[in-house]
């Protein structure tokens, strides 16, 4: 074997060794022994009206809210899986699956010494605070960083704005009214089969309200962060913003997470109304299957936002990094005036990883703009597409659309492709779409290495200056730890 | 226009017809035209006109296909056209050779070949298979053209087109131009080319297809047209579609290059009720180049789609594509480009790019740009716009003391400019030039 080959063994396994640490974290969760208590909080599988129906009583919801879910469980039945997607996979067993379990309790220590020193690399290297990383790794915490005062700090000062944030399950006990006027507004559960399926038996979610002219004086990824629940199944969100408010949210983590759900169908709903803004950064890094492409998990989310109201704004910022097969497409409906819509994705794909992602912008309304930055990085045996559609309907007068998309390929396994459908109704519109794919210049290296710079090094530079118009558009820390994310997702695919 | 009963099934009448059509040839259906025939007809069974449901005709309607009866079998056929009438049809005003087909048959009257047969044969494609028997084996029907039921049933119901074989190291530097003339009939014709062109290696040349449709007339033209481009070989390719405003007009252009090919196809789009071209090229071979120009001009409720496909296979090629189109009144414009970058086909450059302006409120355009790619050291780019005249170009040109209609024309005029700029023969790019405002019924801008 040339020293060569040996580098690039060497490069996969040290990949893989990550791959184990995760494993491992959860592995251990059987260790612990939770199993029976597990059990006893766990629905049979198998998905019928029954099961929807202990759902909702489970979660102790109104009767129109049990209504809602069976409607969409009918609709749903009346549904095929949808085939276009760029992505292979084995077909999902609707029947195999236990739609309710109990929140799983997660293996504690006493403190971080005896957390797997593998796993505390992964966290090191993410640039993760030590508080947090207990938090993500299940040690207890200590009584100065308690995640509850703290999160108990964080409520009052969103309470004294009015502003709302609690979760789906309580939102629908408790602010009946919004609910029932926005759920399913966006995404209807008619909308696709994933968001039908999603809307029978959603598990919880985030609610957040925001009422008029308030800013919600911080990120709310912060308060979710620090109470890193075990994501759910089939999540559910509702983000309302009232007139002249801003909110900005974070959903996700660095952390690379392992997750015993190999289905994953969240239904994301973002309503802003007249003057509005709404953030939405994603940064998603779940199990993507092991080297051989087994295993890993399947993300298909159907997120939208609408901007209802006149000088709206909704803007999604994504970085997805994990999953076996990701498929979403985060969407705006540009309804009121001058209303504006953006979208910045990273994508990276690896090993067998599959992802088509892309974005909708629906120009309704007069003088509507969007912008859609994607930029997509395949490696090893990958699959890599943007798939996005820019809609100008008739009376969308004056609409504006810049569209860019750029792919990285790395490594001659791998493929990227674009799919942009353009749909413009209306001749006052502009829109503008370009694409590039190429791979990462010898030049470049060079002219790096050549500085003294060391190619692995040189390349997550390059790859991180091909990615920072998005990173720009996170929150100032997780665009850090984004990059960091970055190299550690691409490390080893260039020999 | 014939039209069907609800019960009736469109499949029945093309089926019932076949008979007559076989009957009507009279013999004269040669062995190897039978075999495609045969295959097209079994499968003609299996499939159904394509349906907007199916991502390939998302944004075309066909159902033009479904509720009206074409007849393939013509009983009418006369030439009472004359070398005058056609004489405003043709390109003219530089040196060609000319072949005509009559409502699809060979117009021998009308048809100047006067071809140095030492380098080239053009011949009607029945005639053809006569003399270059092993031609037509070798290269006819290589394609596959069962991807939909148009491509089926020009396999059944192909009358005749043209054959074209240049032979290994020859330049005929005159042009060939083929002029169908199409509608001139009664009937509701079914019109089936079928053109095969052969270049041999180190060998060039240039071929201008002049579609033409008698006015008012109705008909559908489905035309199948397959070019190979040996090693070393060159050709330019110029479409210019002119049929009816009631007509169909659908056409797939298959190529298939070698090594240090270089294939310019242009593809000029004026006429037509519902427009489909499908173009593409298998890239199978290495330093190929493939370059695709296309104009497309809607008005009234035309409703133009062209797809264009370059298929890398080999490394070291590159492809380069500008389409662009002008709508106006209630047109509606659908382009789908796809490159497809193989594996092996490292060190490929493809680029790509649609353009589009809108001149009225009503107009549509569906634009598809798409890139699949599977090799790592390439360099590939797409584009897409659409938009409309700026207001400040012509404001400064009106500011000028230009009137506003002649501020307009000199707008289209440049935006034509990067596509017409690209035909090498310099009078047919005036008079495409002509036919632009003509069409939208403007201010002509001259060349």
């Amino acid at each position: 074997m040339s020293n060569e080959e040996k580098k690039n063994l060497g490069a996969v396994e040290e990949l893989s060794e990550d791959m184990k640490i995760i494993e491992d974290l959860t592995k251990e969760e059987y260790k612990w022994g939770f199993v029976s208590e597990i059990e006893s909080e766990v629905a049979p599988k198998g998905l019928n009206e029954d099961i929807i129906r202990m759902i909702s009583e489970k979660k102790g919801e109104p009767e129109w809210m049990t209504e809602w879910r069976l409607k969409a469980y009918r609709y749903w039945l009346k549904m095929e899986e949808p085939k276009w997607p760029n992505v292979k996979y084995a077909p999902v067993d609707f029947q195999d699956i236990s739609y309710y379990a109990a929140p799983k309790k997660k293996p504690q220590y006493s403190s971080l010494d005896e957390v797997d020193p593998e796993l505390l690399k992964t966290f090191e290297k993410l640039g993760i605070p030590l508080e947090e990383q207990k938090a993500l790794a299940g040690v207890a915490v200590d009584a100065v960083f308690d995640s509850v005062s703290v999160a108990t700090t964080f409520k009052e000062t969103l309470k004294e704005k009015g502003i709302i944030f609690c979760s789906i399950s309580e939102a629908i006990k408790e602010h009946p009214d919004l609910v029932k006027k926005y759920l399913g507004s966006v995404v209807p559960y008619t909308d696709n089969f994933y968001a039908a399926l999603n809307s029978a038996v959603f598990s919880d979610g985030s609610f957040v309200y925001i009422p008029k002219g308030v800013r919600c004086p911080m990120e709310l990824s912060t308060y979710f962060r620090i109470n890193a629940q075990e994501t759910g199944q089939f999540e559910r969100t509702l983000i309302i913003a009232d007139e002249g408010s801003y909110v900005s949210y974070l959903e996700g983590c660095t952390a690379p997470i392992r997750d015993n759900n190999q289905l994953h169908a969240a239904v994301v709903e973002l309503i802003a109304l007249d003057n509005a803004e709404i953030k939405y950064s994603t940064v998603q890094n779940w199990y993507p299957g092991d080297k051989e492409g087994k295993g890993g998990i399947y993300n298909f989310v159907t997120k939208r936002g609408a901007c209802r109201g006149v000088n709206s704004k909704i803007s999604w910022t994504q970085v997805e990094t994990g999953s076996a097969i990701t498929w979403k497409y985060p969407s705006c409906i540009l309804q009121g005036e001058n209303s504006i819509g953006e979208f910045y994705s990273v994508a990276v794909t690896n090993n067998f990883q599959q992802a088509d992602t892309g974005t909708k912008m629906v120009h309704l309304g007069k003088n509507t703009r969007s912008t859609i930055v994607s930029k997509g990085i395949s490696a090893g045996r990958s699959n890599n597409s943007y798939r996005g559609l820019v809609k100008v309907g008739k009376k969308a007068t004056n609409a504006r659309n810049f569209t860019q998309c750029d792919s990285l390929l790395m490594g001659d396994k791998c493929g990227a492709h674009t799919f942009p459908y353009i749909e413009v109704e209306n001749d006052t519109a502009r829109v503008e779409h370009e694409a590039t794919t190429s791979k990462v210049g010898e030049d470049q290296i060079f002219y790096l290495n050549q500085r003294g710079i060391a190619t692995e090094d040189a390349i997550n530079m390059i790859v991180n200056g091909f990615c920072k118009e998005v990173f720009n558009e996170l929150p100032m820390e997780f665009a850090v730890e984004a990059q960091k994310l970055l190299a550690i997702t691409l490390e080893g695919s260039v020999g | 226009m014939k039209e069907l009963t609800k019960k009736e099934n469109i499949k029945d009448w093309y089926l019932k017809n076949f008979e007559l059509f076989e009957k009507q040839m009279n013999g004269h259906n040669h062995e190897l035209l039978k075999k495609v025939r045969q295959a097209s007809l079994a499968k003609f069974l299996e499939l159904d006109f394509p349906a907007t449901k199916n991502e390939e005709w998302k944004y075309t309607d066909v159902s033009f296909a479904r509720e009206n009866k074409f007849n393939p079998v013509s009983t009418d056929y006369k030439t009472s056209l004359t070398k005058e009438d056609v004489k405003n049809i043709i390109f003219g005003n530089f040196d060609y050779n000319l072949i005509t087909f009559i409502n699809g048959k060979f117009a021998a009257e009308l048809s100047d070949i006067s071809a140095d047969s030492d380098k080239i044969i053009i011949k009607n494609l029945n005639s053809f298979i006569d003399s270059h028997k092993e031609i037509v084996e070798n290269y006819f029907a290589k394609i596959s053209s069962d991807d939909n039921l148009f491509n089926v049933l020009n396999g059944i119901y192909m009358q005749d087109g043209v054959a074209i074989y240049l032979k290994e190291q020859s330049e005929f530097s005159k042009p060939l131009q083929v002029l169908y003339l199409n509608g001139y009939s009664e009937e509701n014709l079914l019109i089936a080319p079928r053109n095969l062109i052969v270049v041999g290696r180190n060998s060039r040349t240039s071929i201008v297809f002049n579609y033409y449709g008698n006015p008012k007339a109705s008909y559908f033209t489905d035309a199948i047209t397959e070019l190979y481009l040996e090693e070393d070989s060159s050709v330019d390719i110029y479409k210019i579609q002119r049929e009816s405003l009631s007509s169909y007009h659908i056409e797939k252009f298959q190529a298939i290059q070698k090594d240090r090919s270089v294939l310019n196809h242009y593809n000029l789009n004026f006429g037509g009720r519902l427009t489909r071209n499908d173009i593409n090229s298998k890239l199978d071979g290495e330093n190929i180049e493939t370059h695709y120009y296309g104009l497309y001009l809607g008005k009234e409720n035309q409703h133009i789609d062209n797809h264009t496909f370059v298929d890398h296979a080999k490394p070291n090629s590159m492809s380069n594509e500008l389409y662009k189109g002008i709508l106006d009144d209630k047109a509606r414009g659908v382009f789908n480009g796809k490159i497809i970058v193989r594996r092996d086909a490292q060190k490929t450059n493809a680029y790509q790019q649609n353009k589009n302006v809108l001149l009225s409120g009503e107009a549509r355009i569906d634009s598809k740009p798409q890139l699949e790619i599977f090799a790592d050291d390439v360099k590939c780019t797409h584009g897409a716009t659409v938009g409309h005249l700026d207001e400040e170009a012509e404001f400064y040109i009106r500011s000028r003391g230009v009137p506003e209609e002649l501020a307009k024309s000199i707008l289209i005029r440049a935006f034509a400019a990067d596509v017409c700029d690209e035909i090498k023969i310099v009078e047919l790019k005036e008079q495409i030039n002509h036919l632009i405002f003509e069409e939208l019924h403007r201010q002509e801008v001259s060349y």
